[in-house]
C-alpha cells in the first residue's frame, strides 16, 4: 500500500512518518512514535482512554487518521509535566485526590481535564462530570476523579492570580 | 544515634506510613504521566501480530478453510488452523473447570465470535485484513440460548467432542447438555422446612449475563528462544504464576525454561483470570515462526469471547414463622456455562461459594442444588469482581428476603434485624458448611439506619405513594436495603486448589544493608494499590518506612509462587504472607539488636522502627542499624544477611460484611431510575489505607451500579451476541453515576495476622441487590415482587404499564 508523509508536532517536538493511509493517529502515536501515554480501550470511540489534545481541542485519536493530524500541534499525557520533571496541576490533582486505580484510563482523563479546564476553569461537580463523560474509568467510579479536577482547578486558579498580582 | 533520635513517636510513626495511614499511591508516579507499562506497550525485536478469524454462527459445522487467499497477502507469516494444532494437541486446552475447550474449532463452532483460525503478520492492519480473506464453510446448525431448553429431551448435542460420556469432571452428567449437579445441605430438613414452614415465599431470581470489561482488553506476547529453549510470556494475567505451570503443561517446555510476565494491568475484575486461545495461539506461533507474537483482543472480541460473568438462574425458596424468624432456605440453581465450562472456580468447587447464599442469617436448615448446562453462548463464568459466585448467592438472598418482608408484611430492615447472626454466635457455622470467622451484623445495620434516617425515609415514601396515588406527583420512591456477607481470601488448601495447586500466597523480602527493602509477592495488582499497601504492612511490621520499601510482582522468575489476585484474596493471603515474613524480619533483627546493645534478646521491647532495652530507653538499636549490622555484625554463628520468605496457608477465609441502603426515584412516564442516594458501610477488619479502601468501594459500586441498571450480554435465538460493543454495553459514565457516601465499623478476623480481611468486591457483591431491591420496592405496594435485572428505563417503564400507573 502506498504511503503518505505526515508531520506533526507532538509534546513541542516535530516528528514525522510515511504511513499508510488508514493509518489511526493511536497507532501513529504508539507504534511510529512510540509514545505509550495514550492507550486504546475500545477502538469504536466510547472509551476516551485515547484522548489527546489536537490545535487544542480534545480528540479521541482513534477516532483519526493519522494524515488528518498533519501540521497539527498535539499535546499528550508526556508533555503535561514541565522539563524539569515537576508535575502539572492536574496530574497532581489525580494523585493527592486518588483519582486512579489501574491507570489505563488516566493518560486521556488527564488530556480531557487540560482541556476542561481551559473551556471552563472553574467547573461546577456537575460541569466536571459532563465534561468529562467522554472517557470511561471502570476502576475509580467517578468520585474521586471529580475531586481531582476540583483539585487541580483550585491550584491553577491560585497560579493565575498569583501571576496577575 | 539516627537523626531520628529526635524525632517524636508520632512524627516517627507519621514517617513509617505503616498500616492505617491514608498513603498516597507509589504506583501513581508513572501512571500520571503515561509510563504504566502495559502489554500492548511492550515491544520486542523483529515482534508480528496476531489475529483471528471468527465464527459468525453459533453453532455450526466447518466444512473447510481456505488459507490460500490470506496467505498470499504480502506480510502474513502463517495461518494457524485446528488441523495445525492437533498434531501437537493442542487444538484443545484443559479448562479451570476441569473441562476443555477449544483452541481454535475443529469440526463445529459453539458460539458466535469462537476462534476459527489464527492469522499472523508483520503489523496489525495486515493481520486484520488477511483474517477476512480465510473462506471458511460452514453448515448451520440450531442453536441452543435458552438454557431452560439445553437439557430438553431430544435436544440437540453441542458438545460431540464429549458425546455420550456419562462421568464429568464434576459427578454425573444427565444429559448431552449437562455438565454436573453440585449438591450441598440438608435436603430432607430443608423440605420439611419448608413443607411445614407458616409461611413460604418462592421466587425466581435470575442473575443476568454479565462481562467485567476492564479498560484494557485481554493481550499477550510470546517470545520463544529457540536457541535456549527459552519461552517467555507477557500477558494480562491476574494469576501469572499458574499460567506458567499450565503453560509448561501443555507445551511441554520446562517450567523453569517459561518466564511469565504480567506487566501493569488495566483493570482486571476477574476478566484476566482464565486461559484464553489467544495466548495459546501467541506461543505456538512465536514457537512455529521463532520471533515474538503479540495478540491484543479488541473490545468486541472482548465482550463476546473471553470471560463472561453470571447468567444464573436462581429459584429461591424461604420458610419463615409468622413474626419473621426464618426456618429453613432451599435454592435451585440453572447455570448457563456456555459452549466450555471454563469458570474460573477453585477446582472442587463447581459453583464457585455459591453456598454463602444463607447470607448474613441464621438459618437452621438449607439446602442448595446447581445444574450447569452448554449453551451456545461464550463459556467464561468469571468472578466479576466479587469471590467466586459471590455476588449471584448474595443476589439471591438478598432478593429473597426482600420477597419474604413483603409476604410478611414486614419492613425490609426489620425483617434482616430478626434473623442475623449475633456476635455471640462467631465463629459461626452456617448449615451450609462455612465458618463464618467474625462479625457484629446488628452494630453495623443500626449505624447505616441512623446514618440515612431510614425511618424517615420510610415515612418520606408512604408520603410519596399517597401524592402518586392522589395524582399529585408522578414519581416512585424506592428504599433498596442489603445487608451482606462475603467469603474471601481463598483459601485454605484442605478446600482450596487450582489444577492440583494449593490456593497459598507468598512474599519474598530482603532487608538491604542500607536499611531498604524489596519485598515481592505471589499476587499481581490489576489497580488495587499492592505497590502501596503491601508496603504499609510491612512497614508495620518491620519498622522500615513503607517509603523504602520497594514491591513486586508479576514476573515468575523473580516472584515467589502464589495462586494471583481475584476473589478479594491479596490482603487476606499474600497480606498474611507480608505481615508474617515481616514477623521473621524482626525476629532475626531483635537477635542482632541484643548482640549489638549486649543484653538478652528478652530484655527488648519494640517501638515503631526500634528495639529499646527495657527499663534503659536511651539505650536503642532502630532498624537502619540493625539492617547494616545484618551485614558486618552479627552475633556468634549467625547466618548474614537479613531475608525472608513465607508461604501462608490460611486456616479459613476471611468473611467482609456491609450494609448498604440505595434511595432511588423512578419517572413512571419514562421508567427512568435516579439513585437520590447511596450509602454503603463496610467491614473489611483492619484497614490498612482508607484512601484506598474507599477508593475500592466507589468502584465496587460504580459496577454494581452499571450491572443493576444496564449491563447485559444477551443474546437472540439465533445466537447473535447482543451486547458486545461499548454501544450496546452499558459502561456508566462520570454523568449516571451516583455520588457515593461511605461509611465503615471494624471487626478484625481472628485468625488473619493483621485482622484485615478484602475489600475490593463487598461493593460490587452488596451493591447489586442495594438497587435492585430499590427499584423493586419502588412497586412493592403495588404487588410487585420481582423485576428481571437490569433495571434499564424500558423495563421498568414496562412495568409502570404493567402496574396502571402510566399508558
Amino acid at each position: 500500500m502506498s504511503k503518505q508523509h505526515v508531520k506533526m508536532t507532538v509534546n513541542g517536538t516535530e516528528v514525522e512518518g510515511d504511513i499508510e493511509a488508514r493509518t489511526l493517529l493511536i497507532h501513529f502515536l504508539r507504534e511510529n512514535i512510540g509514545l505509550t501515554g495514550p492507550h486504546i480501550g475500545c477502538e469504536t470511540s466510547h472509551c476516551g482512554a485515547c484522548t489527546v489534545d489536537i490545535d487544542g481541542r480534545s480528540v479521541k485519536s482513534c477516532t483519526l487518521f493519522a494524515v488528518q493530524a498533519q501540521e497539527s500541534d498535539i499535546t499528550t499525557v508526556e508533555g503535561m509535566a514541565s522539563p524539569d520533571g515537576t508535575l502539572h496541576a492536574i496530574q497532581e490533582g489525580f494523585m493527592q485526590e486518588h483519582g486512579l486505580q489501574c491507570g489505563f484510563c488516566t493518560p486521556g482523563m488527564i488530556m480531557r481535564t487540560h482541556r476542561l479546564l481551559k473551556e471552563n476553569p472553574d467547573p461546577t461537580d456537575e460541569e466536571i462530570r459532563w465534561g468529562i463523560s467522554g472517557n470511561l474509568c471502570r476502576c475509580t467510579g467517578y468520585q474521586n476523579i471529580v475531586k481531582a479536577v476540583r483539585y487541580a482547578a483550585k491550584k491553577l486558579n491560585e497560579t493565575t492570580r498569583e501571576a496577575a498580582e | 544515634m539516627s537523626d531520628a533520635a529526635t524525632m517524636t513517636l508520632e512524627e516517627r510513626e507519621a514517617t513509617l506510613g505503616g498500616v492505617g495511614t491514608a498513603r498516597k499511591r507509589k504506583e501513581d508516579v508513572r501512571f500520571i504521566q503515561g509510563a504504566g507499562n502495559y502489554v500492548d506497550d511492550v515491544k520486542l525485536p523483529g515482534m508480528v501480530f496476531g489475529d483471528f478469524v471468527r465464527s459468525p454462527y453459533a453453532h455450526a459445522r466447518i466444512k473447510s478453510i481456505n488459507a490460500e487467499v490470506a496467505l498470499a497477502v504480502p506480510g502474513v507469516k502463517a495461518v494457524l488452523t485446528a488441523a495445525d494444532l492437533k498434531p501437537l494437541n493442542l487444538h484443545y486446552m484443559p479448562t479451570l473447570a476441569g473441562d476443555v475447550q477449544a483452541v481454535l474449532a475443529e469440526e463445529k463452532v459453539l458460539f458466535q465470535n469462537q476462534e476459527v483460525a489464527f492469522v499472523i503478520a508483520e503489523d496489525r492492519y495486515i493481520a486484520s485484513d488477511a483474517a477476512e480473506l480465510v473462506e471458511v464453510d460452514y453448515e448451520e446448525l440450531p442453536p441452543i440460548v435458552d438454557a431452560f431448553k439445553a437439557m430438553d429431551e431430544g435436544a440437540i448435542c453441542l458438545r460431540e467432542d464429549i458425546q455420550g460420556k456419562t462421568e464429568g469432571a464434576h459427578g454425573a452428567r444427565k444429559h448431552d447438555n449437562h455438565i454436573f449437579t453440585w449438591e450441598i445441605g440438608d435436603k430432607e430438613g430443608a423440605d420439611k422446612a419448608l413443607e411445614t414452614g407458616e409461611v413460604t415465599v418462592k421466587e425466581l431470581v435470575t442473575y443476568q449475563r454479565v462481562h467485567p470489561s476492564p479498560l484494557e482488553t485481554c493481550a499477550s506476547i510470546a517470545s520463544m528462544d529457540k536457541i535456549k529453549g527459552e519461552l517467555t510470556l507477557y500477558g494480562t494475567f491476574q494469576a501469572p504464576h499458574v499460567v506458567r505451570t499450565v503453560a509448561s503443561l501443555l507445551s511441554a517446555i520446562p517450567e523453569h525454561k517459561i518466564r511469565v510476565i504480567a506487566p501493569d494491568i488495566g483493570g482486571g475484575f476477574g476478566n484476566k483470570v482464565g486461559v484464553y486461545p489467544g495466548y495459546v495461539c501467541s506461543i505456538v506461533a512465536s514457537i512455529v515462526l521463532g520471533v515474538p507474537v503479540k495478540w491484543v483482543e479488541d473490545r468486541i472480541e472482548n465482550l463476546s469471547a473471553t470471560a463472561f460473568a453470571r447468567d444464573y438462574h436462581m429459584t429461591g425458596e424461604l420458610a419463615a414463622t409468622k413474626d419473621g424468624k426464618i426456618t429453613g432456605l432451599k435454592c435451585h440453581v440453572l447455570a448457563d456455562h456456555g459452549a466450555f465450562d471454563a469458570c474460573a472456580d477453585p477446582t472442587k468447587w463447581p459453583a464457585g461459594f455459591f453456598n454463602i447464599c444463607t447470607g448474613s442469617y441464621d438459618i437452621p436448615v438449607a439446602h442448595v442444588s446447581v445444574d450447569g448446562v452448554y449453551t451456545n453462548k461464550a463459556p467464561g463464568g468469571v468472578a466479576y469482581r466479587c469471590s467466586f459466585r459471590v455476588t449471584e448467592a448474595a443476589y439471591m438472598i438478598e432478593r429473597m428476603m426482600d420477597v419474604l418482608a413483603q409476604k410478611l408484611e414486614m419492613d425490609p430492615a426489620e425483617l434482616r434485624l430478626k434473623n442475623f447472626v449475633q456476635p455471640a454466635q462467631f465463629p459461626y457455622n452456617s448449615a451450609l458448611g462455612w465458618e463464618y470467622d467474625s462479625g457484629d451484623y446488628p452494630t453495623a445495620m443500626n449505624q447505616m439506619m441512623q446514618a440515612v434516617d431510614y425511618a424517615g425515609l420510610r415515612r418520606e415514601q408512604a408520603e410519596q405513594r399517597d401524592k402518586v396515588a392522589r395524582g399529585e406527583s408522578r414519581s416512585l420512591m424506592g428504599i433498596g436495603v442489603s445487608f451482606f456477607t462475603e467469603i474471601v481470601g481463598a483459601g485454605p488448601s484442605r478446600n482450596c486448589d487450582i489444577l492440583g495447586v494449593a490456593m497459598f500466597d507468598s512474599c519474598e523480602i530482603r532487608v538491604h544493608p542500607t536499611g531498604s527493602a524489596i519485598a515481592r509477592l505471589g499476587t499481581k495488582s490489576q489497580g488495587q494499590a499492592h505497590e502501596t499497601t503491601y508496603a504499609q504492612i510491612l512497614a508495620t511490621e518491620i519498622g522500615i518506612p513503607s517509603e523504602d520499601i520497594g514491591i513486586e510482582e508479576g514476573d515468575t522468575d523473580t516472584a515467589p509462587y502464589g495462586l494471583g489476585t481475584y476473589g478479594s484474596r491479596s490482603t487476606p493471603v499474600a497480606g498474611a504472607a507480608a505481615a508474617r515474613v515481616g514477623r521473621k524480619i524482626r525476629a532475626k533483627a531483635q537477635k542482632i539488636a541484643a548482640h549489638l546493645l549486649e543484653v538478652a534478646e528478652g530484655d527488648l521491647e519494640w517501638e515503631i522502627d526500634r528495639f529499646k532495652v527495657k527499663g534503659l530507653p536511651e539505650k536503642e538499636a532502630t532498624m537502619k542499624e540493625i539492617a547494616w549490622a545484618a551485614y558486618n555484625n552479627l552475633p556468634e554463628g549467625m547466618e548474614p544477611g537479613l531475608e525472608a520468605v513465607d508461604y501462608y496457608d490460611p486456616p479459613n477465609m476471611t468473611y467482609p460484611f456491609g450494609a448498604y441502603l440505595c434511595v432511588a426515584d423512578i419517572d413512571v412516564d419514562t421508567g427512568e431510575t435516579s439513585i437520590r442516594r447511596f450509602y454503603a458501610l463496610d467491614d473489611c477488619g483492619t484497614r490498612i489505607n482508607p484512601m484506598v479502601i474507599e477508593g475500592q468501594v466507589h468502584g465496587g459500586l460504580t459496577e454494581a451500579f452499571g450491572i443493576a441498571m444496564g449491563q447485559e450480554i444477551a443474546y437472540d435465538e439465533l445466537g447473535n451476541v447482543q451486547g458486545a460493543s461499548l454501544m450496546d454495553y452499558f459502561l456508566p459514565t462520570a454523568v449516571e453515576t451516583p455520588v457515593w457516601e461511605t461509611d465503615f465499623t471494624v471487626t478484625p478476623s481472628p485468625h488473619h495476622p493483621i485482622g484485615a480481611k478484602g475489600v475490593g468486591e463487598s461493593p460490587n457483591v452488596g451493591g447489586v441487590p442495594a438497587f435492585s431491591n430499590a427499584v423493586i420496592d419502588a412497586f412493592s405496594h403495588l404487588g410487585v415482587k420481582h423485576m428481571p435485572m437490569p433495571h434499564t428505563a424500558w423495563r421498568v417503564w414496562q412495568q409502570c404499564k404493567e402496574s396502571g400507573l402510566t399508558k
